[in-house]
């Protein structure tokens, strides 16, 4: 066993409310320069949708992630390290600036600077890669809350298996809002598929970077990642993705997504794992097993022996508080509501998603203040979101996983309806997760009242530790100069 | 003028060449990518990219075993002056043909898309100018040279030994007083690369990612700081940390 210590990420889909203030604020401080405008390290999608890239969950077209090969071995789904070789003068599996949008800027000049006339002046955009006048047909966020879902929702891969069912018609359409940014990953593709060796995964905190000086502009990161989140610079050619803010996490502060989230909807905090497990984790026959499979890796931060290990390993005192203290450890283990995005793409992604319940609520009669448990637990089956869509987004297809999630999200609003409202104390013991009242409590405080000091739960880094920083520069994934 | 392109002018490119490379690599490794545009545009560099670099390889080789190898050491192998002519012309045009192909791509590219043009800098586009027009007098030495001039110029007995010359700081300039003019400017051409070489994308030539193969894991881990001592036994014994 090798402990090792995965700052991770909880995200509340079911009180998301798509404002994009994560996006724009993550834009303002990391990827607003030339050569990035059409970078998201955090975006926000409507769901269903293609999203951004434009079908990005599609990897038989994109080639991202792992798959098994027959003798039961991980390998990257776009081939073997040779395969790589030989394509390094094209690769065919990048997806390119149109698949994201080509980005532009408005020439507010025409506005500022207009003499008198007629007719109001117009900012008309234009592209800044050419400079010419560009006709807008997509952008970063197109579908926002379904617009055009109609023509291009279909095409989500998520959707696979259920066309039947869903139809995306006004009076039936259903949608949510999916935040999006790199998972931090246990086994990540991309640092596997950089011929340079210029990703790299943080031994301290899990951080995926990338070394500035190292790469070498191969690109096979970019199609590598499943979820499609490390992006080619065209002003430096070089890759860039999501720090996770390492230099805020590093002072104890949470990233600028998750600080400035007006739903506060998102939880940092450190999680433990064993290290010497990754590969087996991410290496199960049948992809529904990646859910609980990852689920083991992390281990009890409450554990005599863990806690004997981990500091044989080299972790300090206060990153072992923290892992106690974890709203992520909380909600994705001990309470077992957040779920991975994507399992099924053997990355073992760090960003878990609560599913989104509210929905489902209008379902039930409005009428009825005292619904039995079992009319809410039926109501599911009848959600409006399909269940199995967020299975196949969340559980690769196990829709029983999901629906557990769903019922323990139930059973907290029902115990706190009765509490709030009749004033009983509802004795909650014979529910089949084993969530008493105090548990049940723990969770209304984590997902309703969401106090900032227990969504982000950061131990500060060691930098007394470090070593010549000096020499680090330009390793943590922006230039150097 | 013999001397100054014979004698001097290469030495002066081989040494920006090395000195430009030390002075980068010590300097500019932010800088140092193969500032790919297949972000940008994929259709044209898909066939521009993949010829260019096949030909080029293959020219490559060509070049070392034309350049290297005397006369005399071929003889001795059995392989008579006629066959390895006219081997070298089959392979010789064949490669030249597929890396013209791919520069001519890449080059009408490079100008005509528009994305691509004004993305580029001064460098790149110069680059691609001197590739094209090495590799397209290099194709009619090879090909055309022996279709329409049917002279009986042997680059074997002049430009070969002159370049053994070059490389073993002992050239000389003689041996090219009866080269033929594309011949000349050819080899000026490619030395000009080489002196520009450094300050180009060409570096990415040496970043060419082999070690990949021979890496023990798919997965790196770097530490921030060197690795952590583990505490002291009596830290060790206590089981919460609440
Ligand atoms: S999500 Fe992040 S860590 Fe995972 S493969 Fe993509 S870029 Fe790498
Ligand atoms: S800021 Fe928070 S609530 Fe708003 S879109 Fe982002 S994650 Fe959702």
């Amino acid at each position: 066993m090798k402990i090792k210590a995965q700052m991770a990420m909880v995200i509340n889909l079911d009180k998301c409310l798509g404002c994009h203030t994560c996006s724009i604020t993550c834009k303002n401080t990391w990827t607003n320069r030339s050569g990035l405008e059409y970078a998201w390290f955090n975006n926000v999608e409507t769901k269903p949708g293609v999203g951004y890239p434009r079908e990005w969950e599609r990897q038989e077209k994109y080639k991202g992630g792992w798959v098994l090969k027959s003798k039961g071995k991980l390998e990257l789904r776009a081939g073997n390290r040779l395969s790589k070789l030989l394509n390094i003068f094209y690769n065919p599996d990048l997806a390119d600036i149109d698949d994201y949008y080509e980005p532009w800027t408005y020439d507010y000049k025409a506005l500022t600077q207009s003499p008198e006339k007629k007719h109001q002046p117009v900012a008309r955009p234009h592209s800044l890669l050419t400079g010419d006048p560009l006709e807008l047909k997509w952008g970063p966020n197109w579908e926002d809350d379904l617009a055009g879902a109609p023509e291009t929702g279909k095409k989500d891969s998520n959707l696979r298996s259920l066309e039947e069912k869903v139809r995306l018609t006004f009076e039936e359409v259903f949608m949510f809002h999916l935040p999006r940014l790199c998972e931090h990953c246990l086994n990540p593709a991309c640092v596997a598929s950089c011929p340079s060796g210029a990703i790299y995964k943080r031994d301290e905190d899990g951080i995926v970077l990338v070394d500035q000086d190292a790469c070498r502009g191969w690109r096979f990161c970019m199609s590598g990642c499943p979820y499609k989140k490390v992006y080619f610079n065209w002003q430096t050619r070089k890759a860039e993705k999501c720090t996770l803010c390492f230099p805020r996490l590093e002072a104890g502060l949470p990233t600028v997504c998750s600080e400035t989230c007006s739903g506060r909807v998102r939880y940092v905090g450190v999680l433990l794992y064993d290290a010497d497990r990754v590969q087996v984790a991410a290496s199960p026959v049948s992809e529904r097993e990646l859910y609980k499979n990852q689920l083991q890796l992390f281990l009890d931060p409450y554990d005599p022996e863990v806690l004997a290990q981990a500091r044989r390993d080299g972790l300090d005192e206060d990153w072992l508080a923290a892992a106690q203290r974890s709203p992520v450890y909380k909600l994705a283990v001990e309470f077992g509501l957040a779920l991975p995005l994507h399992p099924e793409y053997r990355t073992l992604p760090m960003v878990w998603y609560i599913p989104p319940l509210s929905p489902m609520m209008q379902v039930v009669n409005s009428g009825q203040t005292e619904a039995e448990s079992g009319e809410f637990f039926a109501a599911i089956e009848r959600m409006r979101t399909p269940i199995e869509y967020l299975a196949n987004l969340l559980t690769a297809g196990d829709t029983e996983t999901v629906a557990d999630v769903f019922k323990k999200m139930v059973l907290l609003r029902q115990y706190m309806r009765s509490k709030n409202l009749l004033g009983q104390d509802v004795p909650v013991e014979d529910n089949p997760w084993g969530l008493n009242g105090a548990a049940l409590q723990e969770m209304y405080a984590l997902l309703a009242l969401a106090k900032y000091r227990d969504r982000f739960v950061i131990p500060n880094a060691h930098k007394e530790k470090a070593g010549d920083l000096y020499e680090r520069q330009g390793m943590t994934g922006y230039d150097p100069a | 003028m013999g001397i100054f392109w014979w004698a001097i002018f290469p030495y002066l490119m081989i040494t920006v060449f090395v000195l430009g490379h030390i002075y980068r690599y010590q300097k500019d490794q932010w800088g140092w990518t193969a500032r790919s545009s297949e972000f940008l545009e994929k259709k044209y560099l898909k066939w521009g990219s993949v010829l260019f670099h096949t030909g080029i390889l293959l020219v490559f080789g060509g070049h070392v075993v034309g350049m290297l190898i005397p006369e005399a050491v071929t003889e001795r192998l059995g392989i008579s002056d006629k066959i390895f002519h006219t081997a070298a012309i089959i392979t010789g045009s064949t490669a030249g043909f597929i890396t013209l192909a791919g520069i001519v791509l890449l080059l009408v590219r490079r100008v005509s898309v528009k994305r691509v043009r004004k993305t580029s800098s001064f460098a790149d586009m110069l680059i691609a100018v001197l590739l094209f027009l090495v590799v397209s007098m290099g194709l009619f030495n090879t090909f055309g040279f022996n279709l329409f001039v049917k002279s009986s110029f042997d680059y074997r007995a002049t430009i070969a030994p002159w370049i053994r010359g070059v490389l073993v700081f002992a050239p000389d300039p003689g041996l090219m007083n009866n080269v033929p003019l594309f011949f000349r400017l050819h080899i000026i051409f490619a030395f000009a690369i080489f002196g520009v070489w450094p300050f180009t994308r060409l570096v990415h030539v040496w970043s060419v990612p082999l070690e990949y193969l021979g890496r023990r894991s798919y997965i790196l881990y770097r530490s921030v700081g060197p690795v952590a001592k583990p505490v002291k036994e009596w830290e060790r014994a206590s089981g919460d940390v609440g």
